[in-house]
């Protein structure tokens, strides 16, 4: 029982060790190592789409294959639902 | 409990309440392109309003939409078929090519570039997306409430 309690702790320990060396090699706010993306979209987004909203842009318009999916696992998930409550027999 | 009727103070408060909630749901879908929000959230708004309405009115309104599931489905199958025809309109370029942006037709104004308030027509098949998945989550999520709060659960 020890043994398991101490090995825990060390567990417990461990990770948030690694949490904290982790937590000081972070960038700085507003600072992304990886920023081509968000650039283009920032300086071309408006221009390309019209729209003001770039989440919008994205979801609907660079991404929108990715919201087709969303929607329709919506679709199947009110499906399913239609499938469990229906009423038999009246 | 739920399905009791809750007191009249609930039901006056959703009932004062009804009208602002709609119409901050209809704002969120089409205001989509211009502020915060978009389809999705102002969906949930509009079923939230429907939750409210069962909560606080209780089984007697709520059996009057027992056996409507069905027109709630149509919506439903009618915003992801809308979505995804708009979709194929682009296609001459791409799927989901953005084919109304920029021009001189509906939905086509250009913005400027950086912060500005923007125009309503503008963003060329976005907003007309953003309606389509309104409808769509709005009528799923209606459909699904309606659904669970009719279901028998024992012979009464």
């Amino acid at each position: 029982m020890c043994k398991m309690k101490a090995v825990r702790v060390l567990t417990l320990l461990a990770l948030f060790a690694l949490l904290v060396f982790t937590s000081t090699k972070l960038h700085d706010f507003g600072m992304p190592s990886h920023a081509a993306m968000d650039d283009y979209f920032i300086q071309n987004g408006q221009a390309e789409t019209g729209s003001n909203n770039i989440v919008a842009a994205i979801l609907f318009d660079y991404r929108g294959l990715d919201t087709l999916g969303e929607a329709s696992v919506l679709f199947a998930a009110a499906s399913g639902i239609f499938l469990l409550f229906r009423r038999f027999g009246k | 409990m739920i399905g009791s009727d809750m007191s009249v103070i609930v039901k006056t408060v959703v009932g004062i309440l009804l009208v602002p909630v709609m119409v901050f749901g209809f704002y969120i879908i089409v205001h989509g392109h211009l502020s915060p929000g978009g389809g999705f959230p102002g969906g949930a708004v509009l079923a939230t309003l429907v939750a409210m309405f069962l909560v606080a009115f209780g089984k007697d309104k709520a059996r009057k939409l027992a056996g409507r599931e069905g027109l709630f489905s149509v919506a439903e199958s009618i915003g992801l078929l809308m979505f995804g025809l708009i979709a194929l309109v682009g296609l001459s370029f791409t799927f989901f090519s953005n084919s109304l942006a920029n021009t001189s037709y509906y939905f086509g104004m250009s913005v400027p570039f950086g912060p500005n308030p923007g125009y309503l027509l503008s963003g060329g098949v976005v907003p007309i997306m953003n309606i389509a998945v309104g409808l769509e989550v709005a009528a799923a999520l209606t459909a699904i409430l309606v659904l669970m709060f009719n279901y028998p659960k024992e012979e009464e």
